[in-house]
């Protein structure tokens, strides 16, 4: 960590930018650690952040956990979940309250979990819900790929992982024009590396810089992109060299290739993005929970005035919801954005709502 | 044929349930009033009492630093000092769940026994219930305790003044962290142990200190966050803590960066929370390092006039941020 010196060094540098600056921090991890260590407050006004699409429970989309919930109450299956799934309203009901209506929904912290709970159960179904972008789904690909030669036969997996990059070419095709560079996700760059991240540079002409997560971290990437903004300069660079290599995480990358194939799928604020999701490989498709309980498509409405989707694409902040702080709160939320701990508004709620 | 479970029977109020008592709970926890088998016990106390009330339900019943037995001990003991009031008596009621083995029990009455043994306080008055298996939980226990309060005026948060020091007695969130543990296998078991622990020692030795106490609080569910929270609500002060002051063991800060936790908001049950005038902090501190459960205790923050009725935090890289009463996370059963 490097002293209050150094903070003031950096924070002099940002404000030495004579022209506003929109930076899009595009992971979740991001947006609360910026929050939560006070950053935001510390900068010039014409540096403005806006949060990106980097909450996986935030992207999901609303049908997407209306189907969730309706596995839920298919008798004999139990779901596994992260914790941050479970308070999400989807149209009618949550999983929480599934849950006190007497379902068997049970929350997870490692996937590797899942195999277990599904032997200690064997006249169960056991469904997990396998939410997550690049960082998670290695971690998914290894417990089906574990499941399957241990031929665990009550287990299923239902497929909700995306894909950040394809997600950013979307969002830029139709937003590139406010913002100005990205802070780019350092544990979703830990697994693919630098290349897939480059378009934002080459294809639309915007600085990007790979952060870590620490505040300090933070501070530094944001320097070095703001600077880049300031001179004009175009390129995809990583300030967490600690973690982040150029060419990502072979041996995870094998692996999502191995279990997985990139998929249409819907996410909330964006719509219908090509190969931005994943769905099985033909070998193990046997473990597809929508197959296996032949779950047909779920075209939900998000809440009324629910801001999430644009929030989701920095077009709004989470105060510019007319629902945030009145009807929507983290005891009462109405998007996922207020639930999930990697959530702007509940990030906004929580950290900076004394402003 | 004699059950090696705890059954139905036992708790029909007959031949068993006096089995019951007789051989798993008399023998530890023997006193005068206990022992006179009245409906009531009869109890000699002094004027002015605190008397507070608490349940445990928490699961599992056993993890790394404690027991329910311990923790149930534990609780009351320091609700009772957190008013500064000497702890003496307790009630307990076990609700039991058929099918609990001798072993647990008499494990969590053991660890019920030493813990007040080492708090000086007496087990005055007991019930035992038993439910169907299924019906319960393995064993929950419900607490009352009375004790004599030993300061005058009572710690409380309209006691606080602009200027005062916060003092935490040692390191945030291993309760929380060890029961999270012990209920999931979600990494290598991390050396982290509860922090459980009667607390009544190190507030009598303030007192004898002459330490003036303006408000203290235990800090168990909801952690220092929702504590620093309410004392700011209820004080219409602003409290701010500086997050690099705040003691936080090693494996529970990492444990929390990878579950995205937040240590602030972990449970303890063996920490204080304690608002003193800042001039007094230095001699509070001396005090707390001698006692054996506030070797690491730190001066943690200050309260101020202003935001008037918010907790902040100053975080490590000088920004400020909320801190926020913990809103119905999905964790699990902690206490």
């Amino acid at each position: 960590m490097f002293s209050l010196k150094q903070r003031d060094a950096l924070l002099v540098s940002l404000r030495g930018i004579n022209r506003p600056c929109r930076v899009m921090e595009v992971c979740g991890t991001h947006t609360v650690n910026i929050a939560r260590s006070g950053l935001k407050q510390m900068l010039p006004p014409q540096i403005q952040l806006l949060s990106g699409p980097g909450c996986p429970v935030c992207v999901t989309a609303q049908g997407d956990i209306d189907a969730a919930i309706a596995l839920a109450r298919i008798p004999g299956v139990t779901i596994l979940t992260f914790g941050d799934m479970i308070r999400v309203p989807g149209s009618e009901s949550s999983l929480q309250m599934e849950h006190a209506c007497g379902r068997d929904i049970r929350i997870l912290y490692s996937p590797y979990d899942a195999c277990r709970i599904a032997m200690e159960n064997p006249e169960q179904q056991v469904v997990f819900l396998a939410v997550g972008f690049e960082t998670t789904m290695p971690l998914i690909a290894a417990t089906i790929r574990s499941a399957a030669q241990q031929r665990i036969t009550n287990l299923s997996f239902f497929l909700l992982g995306k894909l950040l990059p394809p997600a950013l070419r979307a969002l830029c095709k139709q937003d590139i024009t406010r913002i100005d560079g990205f802070l780019l996700p350092g544990h979703v760059a830990a697994i693919l590396g630098i290349e897939p991240l480059q378009f934002l540079a080459t294809e639309f002409g915007r600085p990007g810089v790979v952060a870590g997560f620490e505040p300090e971290e933070i501070l530094l990437a944001l320097a070095i992109l703001v600077q880049r903004i300031g001179a004009g300069e175009i390129g995809t660079e990583i300030a967490y060299r600690s973690v982040v290599r150029p060419e990502g995480n072979r041996t995870a990358k094998a692996l999502l290739k191995e279990v997985f194939q990139p998929t249409d799928v819907t996410w909330r604020g964006l719509g219908l993005i090509p190969n931005s999701g994943l769905a099985f490989q033909s070998s193990y498709t046997n473990f597809d929970a929508r197959k296996r309980f032949s779950l047909g498509e779920f075209a939900s409405k998000d809440p009324d005035g629910c801001l999430c989707g644009e929030i989701l694409r920095g077009r709004y902040s989470s105060q510019d919801c007319p629902l945030f702080d009145h009807a929507c709160t983290p005891e009462t939320p109405i998007g996922p954005c207020m639930v999930s701990s990697e959530g702007s508004c509940a990030a906004a709620y929580r950290y900076e709502r004394w402003k | 044929m004699k059950s090696i479970v705890v059954t139905m029977a036992h708790g029909s109020g007959g031949k068993l349930t006096q089995e019951l008592i007789k051989e798993h709970f008399w023998p530890r926890f023997t006193n005068p009033a206990l022992d006179s088998f009245l409906d009531s016990s009869i109890l000699k106390i002094q004027k002015e009492i605190a008397f507070t009330t608490d349940a445990f339900v928490v699961k599992p019943i056993f993890f790394p630093g404690g027991t329910i037995g311990k923790l149930a001990v534990c609780g009351t003991i320091n609700d009772l000092a957190s008013v500064g009031a000497q702890p003496v008596y307790l009630s307990a009621s076990f609700i039991l769940e058929e099918g609990l083995t001798w072993k647990e029990l008499d494990a969590v009455l053991d660890s019920m026994a030493e813990t007040a043994n080492e708090a000086k306080v007496k087990l005055v008055a007991a019930d035992t219930k038993v439910v169907e298996r299924g019906a319960g939980d393995k064993i929950y226990i419900s607490t009352s305790g009375i004790g004599y309060l030993k300061v005058d005026p009572v710690p409380q948060p309209r006691r606080m003044k602009n200027g005062d020091a916060i003092l935490v007695t040692g390191s945030i969130g291993n309760h929380g962290l060890a029961v999270l543990q012990a209920r999931n296998s979600f990494f290598t078991k991390l050396p982290v142990e509860s922090d459980c622990a009667p607390l009544w020692g190190l507030v009598e030795a303030l007192l004898a200190a002459k330490i003036p106490i303006h408000a203290m609080r235990d800090p168990t569910r909801g952690g220092l966050a929702t504590v620093a929270s309410e004392l700011a609500q209820a004080s219409r002060l602003a409290v701010t803590l500086q997050e690099d002051q705040i003691p936080i063991d090693v494996p529970v800060q990492a444990a929390c960066d990878m579950l995205g936790l937040d240590p602030l908001t972990l449970a303890n049950e063996g920490k204080l929370v304690i608002i003193v005038p800042s001039a007094a902090a230095d001699e509070a501190l001396r005090v707390l390092h001698q006692h054996r459960y506030g070797r690491r205790a730190e001066r943690i923050g200050d309260v101020q006039c202003q935001p008037e009725g918010l907790a902040l935090l100053r975080s490590r890289i000088g920004g400020t941020r909320i801190l926020e009463s913990l809103s119905g996370e999905p964790l699990p059963r902690i206490c």
